[in-house]
């Protein structure tokens, strides 16, 4: 399909090399790993492979610390749910405000079974404050839950610390590291992380494969229980398939690391410098200083992202955005709100995320676009006029609430 | 991404009667920053007749709240204030060939800001008086407010009773642990416990007092006369073929069978019946699923 793809934090596409290696496994592979005979011999020893390649990108001591599941959804819910089961005694969990509604709704829902959730705020610049969560360590604390980037705005936690000070309390530590995964290096042996939960699509592999990391000696009760597939810890005849796949393209994300880190991170500033040059009034959120190499979330003021998606959408361009709109729900995404941009700023946040398809071309493109878009979208508001926001725009405009 | 008609996708690409009105004397601002949508709209009305002689919109918000806006001024323009007044959110997403159910409100802020704009040039003041709350049954767009409102002015307990008086959970019943939600949080309230199996029993117990079969069914079939001509005039029909109990079965023929708006209509239905009955009814078209049809793909 042509067009610009700048929606990579929301999936990626599957790398050739990747389908290929996964097609034998549809037809002539396509024995059940558990059989005895050759059929499924070759699929147990293709599994085991991807497994180590998966060991190989986290940094894990052990290929057995490595859980395959359906995806980054199932490897939170395995995780948290685990936690709490194995300590029946510890009834708080600590967790943050920016986290995915894969940690969030779980929270809440484990709320009305009577846990105390902790959601650790953030300053302006999507930053964790250390000392709050230092305050509410305690021995009653099961499970701390903290992404290792922000999905929105590509900022990064300071998991491995944390993960240290949990430890200290007797606390279990997970992070959903979906979007880090593939483009951070890791080193899981080194770390205190106990759980880590990775998705195949966002890396390149297809959907609905995703891991678990499990770090030996963690006490861990099984989401699935059935049979011994994944040791007995994720019972359900393994997608195979995919399996294959992700391992491909875990090797393939370590060959690419440094590429990522470099020649992805230059496009990403090329764009965002790019884009801020050229249009008033609009910012980066999060922190750019300390984020994912291929995220950058600007918010246009006094527009609405979903109009701005549609517009960019009929110029072939794919991005995303923090408006109530995108999702059809009341209020703008929950991670612009924690960093307290105001709502005349967070409706129009779009994030643009690259990836090692992305070019030169596609991004001056995109650079040339943009300002156009945001302009015309601007003159149909009503807090803006002329090249500039009105006087006071807030007092200029201040509908009946409807 | 939404499934915004070609109308829609239209009006937002090219928005009529967008930007500043000079001139303008009535102007009404309304719509939620907080929700992302927010309209100002200014009419030029001429003062000896009331004739709307222009409409311009500002907006900030999203495809389908732009297109509303655009839609309006485009439906108002040349209306006198009285005849513009009558215009409902409905007729909105109608002459935009639809909305999706998250996209109503968008149809609701046009027609507020319709009024609040009208009440400026009258020197009124316009008060609003609804509030929205989230989204939750996605068949019927029926956000938490109404659901919350409806349990507590009628003391519901079962989401049976909710479905009933909101249509709330009517379609493909997805939102029901939603409903559930909001029942167990009303009935602690009123010192009550939510009873998940409570909601079985009261089903079965049929007609209303003082009104005999026969009676209900002519009542019926009345109804069905009155609406008859509207769908004679776009070529169709509606015939009654049974009734059981608070299921009515009709059949759609003509233009009306298989027509995108069926289920539409049939609500439409179904709401007069229920209101010259006074008891809640359900209407089953019986050679298609229309309404599970409408159901399915929100």
């Amino acid at each position: 399909m042509q067009g610009i793809y700048f929606d990579n934090n929301a999936t990626t596409r599957v790398d050739e090399a990747v389908v290929e290696v996964m097609l034998p496994y549809f037809t002539e592979q396509f024995g059940n790993p558990s059989s005895m005979h050759s059929f499924g011999n070759k699929v147990g020893l293709a599994i085991k492979k991807a497994r180590m390649q998966v060991q190989e990108l986290l940094g894990a001591e052990l290929d057995s610390e490595v859980i395959f599941t359906s995806c980054g959804t199932e490897s939170d819910s395995t995780a948290i749910l685990s936690a709490l089961k194995a300590q029946p005694e510890r009834k708080e969990i600590i967790t943050t405000n920016v986290e995915h509604p894969a940690i969030l709704t779980l929270c809440s829902w484990l709320e009305k079974d009577g846990y105390k959730v902790h959601y650790l705020k953030v300053d302006g610049k999507g930053r964790l404050d250390l000392s709050e969560y230092k305050k509410l360590l305690t021995d009653q604390v099961a499970v701390v839950s903290v992404m290792w980037a922000n999905n929105e705005t590509g900022t990064f936690f300071p998991v491995v610390e944390m993960a240290e000070m949990a430890h200290a309390v007797g606390a279990m530590f997970h992070t959903d590291a979906v979007q880090a995964v593939g483009k951070v290096p890791m080193n899981l042996k080194d770390t205190m992380i106990d759980m880590l939960s990775v998705s195949g699509h966002k890396l390149h592999a297809p959907k609905g494969i995703g891991v678990l990391y499990l770090k030996r000696g963690t006490r861990f009760r099984p989401l699935l229980r059935g049979g011994h597939q994944e040791r007995g810890r994720r019972a359900g005849t393994e997608n195979s398939t995919s399996i294959v796949g992700l391992g491909k393209a875990a090797e393939m994300a370590m060959e690419a690391m440094t590429f990522e880190n470099t020649e992805v991170a230059r496009l990403r500033n090329k764009l965002e410098a790019g884009i801020l040059a050229k249009v008033p009034r609009a910012f980066v959120t999060g922190d750019p200083s300390n984020r994912l190499p291929n995220t950058s979330n600007i918010a246009f003021e006094f527009i609405e992202g979903e109009a701005i998606l549609l517009l960019l959408n009929k110029f072939g361009i794919a991005a995303s955005s923090g408006s109530a709109c995108t999702s059809g729900s009341l209020e703008p995404s929950h991670v612009m709100r924690a960093m307290g941009i105001p709502y005349t700023a967070a409706h129009g946040t779009v994030r643009f995320s690259l990836s090692r398809y992305s070019t030169e071309a596609e991004v001056e493109r995109v650079i040339q676009v943009v300002p156009e878009i945001i302009a015309q979208l601007r003159k149909l508001s009503p807090y803006w006029d002329g090249d500039a926001p009105k006087a006071e725009p807030e007092k200029a405009f201040a509908p009946t609430y409807a | 991404m939404w499934d915004y008609s070609e109308k829609v996708k239209e009006h937002f690409f090219q928005p009529r009667n967008a930007g500043v009105l000079e001139g303008a004397n009535g102007v009404g601002d309304v719509g939620s920053i907080s929700c992302g949508d927010a309209l100002r709209l200014m009419l030029k009305v001429e003062p000896d007749t009331d004739v709307i002689l222009a409409a311009n919109f500002q907006t900030f918000g999203c495809g389908s709240a732009i297109a509303s806006s655009s839609a309006l001024t485009e439906m108002v323009i040349g209306k006198t204030l009285d005849e513009a007044l009558k215009v409902s959110n409905q007729d909105i997403a109608d002459y935009l060939d639809g909305l999706p159910p998250e996209k109503m409100h968008c149809s609701v802020m046009g027609r507020e800001a319709l009024q609040a704009a009208v009440a400026n040039y009258r020197g009124e003041v316009w008060s609003d008086d609804h509030e929205e709350g989230a989204l939750v049954c996605k068949c019927f767009a029926i956000d938490a407010v109404l659901i919350e409102d409806t349990i507590r002015a009628n003391n519901l307990t079962t989401v049976q009773d909710v479905t009933n008086y909101t249509k709330a959970g009517g379609g493909c019943s997805s939102c029901h642990e939603g409903i559930e939600e909001i029942l167990v949080k009303v009935m602690v309230e009123r010192g009550e416990t939510f009873k998940p199996s409570a909601a079985a029993q009261e089903q079965e117990e049929a007609k209303p007092a003082g009104m005999t079969n026969l009676q209900r069914i002519r009542k019926i079939e009345a109804v069905l006369d009155a609406v008859r001509p509207q769908l004679k005039r776009d070529g169709g029909d509606i015939e009654l073929v049974d009734v059981e109990g608070k299921t009515i079965y009709v059949n759609m023929k003509g233009a009306c069978s298989g027509c995108q708006m069926e289920a539409l209509t049939l609500q439409g239905i179904q709401q007069k019946l229920m209101d010259e009955l006074k008891e809640f009814i359900k209407i089953v078209p019986t050679k298609a699923g229309a309404l599970s049809r409408a159901s399915c793909h929100p």
